[in-house]
């Protein structure tokens, strides 16, 4: 007999022992996740000191770790994350702004759609890497250029999740909204807003990762500090590690950036029908 | 009191949803409208609500021409239309937007025991069953006090004894205040359980064809002979309006006939 099972039998209520259930499924959980990660660093470190691998271009997690440290010590770390963190939260805020305003009024107005939509499309084919060079001729090569990139980057699966949500609103709910007589504004607090937030947050979402992405397109191509700037020193200097722990670090604000968006839109998203992932 | 005169309906696609549809109807009366498929029940039934507008003639409720929604009057969907982003009190009280909060959740909490779900009101649309989701549409159309209530086949996606559970409801909650009720269904049985008044129209276009008083007492015994009579003559005027009483066998009783084609 089991540990929980004995005490259950002891207790006596089903219901300690499904509370005890859920609070040992609430920390194993995100455990599971790391599993993997974990298994193949200890391998890979396991390998690097039996000596089966040099561990010189790829470092085992010991030396990524003392790396990270080392760098964190000296508030490196902390300063390139923070540069690049502004740079995206900039560029990030920029394109969500501008998106949000064109998302919304080709969304609403046919009129607007079949004025703005067209060039906007023709616009997004083009690689969003393409405009780099015009962008440091207009804005030159320090934080403008790049802000515009991240921000270009963010625009587009925001304008099209925005766009699309609104065209996409259940017509019979709006019908709803117009039976109980609901103003222009009323119409848009009360049904539009609710009705496209949840693909509004995944657009968000999306455009926040591509934020990231760009951020690093930005950085690598001329930045004198921000976690970019670590790739392309550790690059330059053969420092391996400290790519590794760039790459930790945008993997570990990445995530953190996207789970906040997550947390802020989950109380207002509680009503959703969805499978539960637990 | 309630005016249709002469209402007709083309849709910009050339279709001739109604061809001049006259009617009266009192306050307090229940007016079932009842037709085959293209006879324009939901579109006369939309153009009262004012959700469209009717293309020829005018539609006056108190001397007020419909040309959009109308504060004295409701709606009810075939589907029940809830917004799954408000727990059921807030779905109740979409209406009452402009009403001071204490006064709203008064009539709320009201509405919801009136309806038997004054125990559901924090939950979710999604939590509820059919049934309660259709009677959460009913109490959230019934909490403005609309003095006419439109009905677009409420209940047809119900089970059967969910349905005449929710009829039965329905007349107890009309009774308490007799708003106008016009009701859209393709049940025979629920237009004479329901209705003062069936309307029976004919299709394209759309047009009232017969109009058959139903005198019975109220609760109606659905066995009963006399239900059973009105039922009957519902029927005979249905195949008549669609011109389909050749179909029938010579010696089959014409409102048997019916009967096959609705049931």
């Amino acid at each position: 007999m089991s540990l929980v099972s004995m005490t259950a039998v002891a207790d006596g209520s089903p219901t300690h022992v499904r509370a005890a259930g859920h609070r040992w499924a609430r920390l194993t959980r995100p455990a599971l996740g790391l599993l993997l990660p974990v298994a193949v660093g200890l391998g890979w470190e396991i390998v690097v000191r039996m000596g089966w691998a040099s561990g010189r271009l790829a470092p085992p997690p010991s030396v990524i770790l003392a790396t990270f440290i080392d760098l964190a010590r000296t508030g490196e770390l902390q300063r390139n994350t923070l540069v690049t963190l502004a740079r995206v939260a900039a560029g990030f805020g920029i394109g969500v702004a501008v998106a949000t305003v064109l998302g919304a009024a080709t969304g609403y107005s046919p009129w607007v759609r079949r004025l703005l939509d067209p060039s906007l499309q023709a616009l997004r084919a083009i690689p969003s890497i393409a405009w780099v060079p015009l962008f440091i001729l207009w804005l030159g090569i320090f934080e403008a250029s790049k802000v515009t990139l991240i921000a270009v980057g963010v625009f587009f699966p925001v304008y099209l999740g925005l766009m699309g949500a609104i065209q996409s609103v259940d017509r019979k709910l709006v019908e709803v909204g117009r039976a109980f007589r609901l103003s222009g504004v009323a119409m848009v607090r009360r049904i539009l807003l609710p009705a496209v937030l949840p693909a509004y947050v995944l657009s968000l979402r999306s455009g926040l990762g591509l934020g990231w992405m760009f951020v690093v397109a930005a950085e690598l191509m001329g930045a004198s500090e921000g976690l970019g700037y670590l790739l392309i020193d550790g690059q330059q200097l053969g420092k391996p590690a400290e790519i590794v722990a760039a790459i930790v670090a945008f993997a570990i604000v990445g995530k953190a950036s996207d789970w906040l968006i997550v947390l802020v839109a989950a109380p207002f998203l509680r009503w959703e029908d969805v499978v539960r992932q637990d | 009191m309630l005016v249709l005169d002469r209402v007709s309906k083309t849709y910009p696609n050339g279709v001739h949803a109604l061809g001049g549809v006259s009617l009266d109807v009192e306050l307090g009366e229940i007016v079932a409208v009842i037709g085959g498929s293209g006879s324009g029940k939901s579109t006369l039934l939309r153009a009262i609500g004012g959700l469209d507008t009717a293309t020829e003639g005018s539609i006056l409720l108190d001397g007020d021409r419909i040309m959009a929604p109308h504060q004295k009057i409701g709606i009810i969907f075939q589907e029940p239309r809830l917004l799954p982003w408000l727990n059921v009190a807030d779905n109740v009280g979409f209406g009452l937007g402009d009403r001071p909060k204490a006064e709203r959740a008064a009539r709320v909490a009201a509405a919801l025991k009136r309806v038997d779900l004054a125990d559901k009101a924090a939950m979710w649309p999604r939590e509820l069953s059919g049934g309660q989701a259709q009677r959460v549409a009913i109490a959230r159309a019934l909490v403005p006090r609309p003095e006419v209530l439109l009905l677009d086949e409420p209940f047809s996606a119900l089970d059967a004894f969910t349905r005449a559970d929710l009829q039965d409801h329905l007349l107890d909650l009309w009774a308490d205040a007799k708003p106008t009720l016009i009701l859209v269904t393709h049940d025979v049985d629920e237009a004479i359980v329901l209705a003062d008044r069936v309307m029976v129209m004919s299709p394209r276009p759309g047009r009232i064809f017969d109009e058959i008083d139903v005198a019975l007492p109220r609760p109606r015994d659905r066995q009963s002979a006399a239900f059973d009579f009105a039922k009957r003559r519902v029927l005979a005027a249905l195949d008549r309006s669609l011109n389909r009483a050749a179909t029938a066998a010579e010696d089959e009783p014409k409102a048997d006939a019916g009967a096959a084609l609705w049931w």
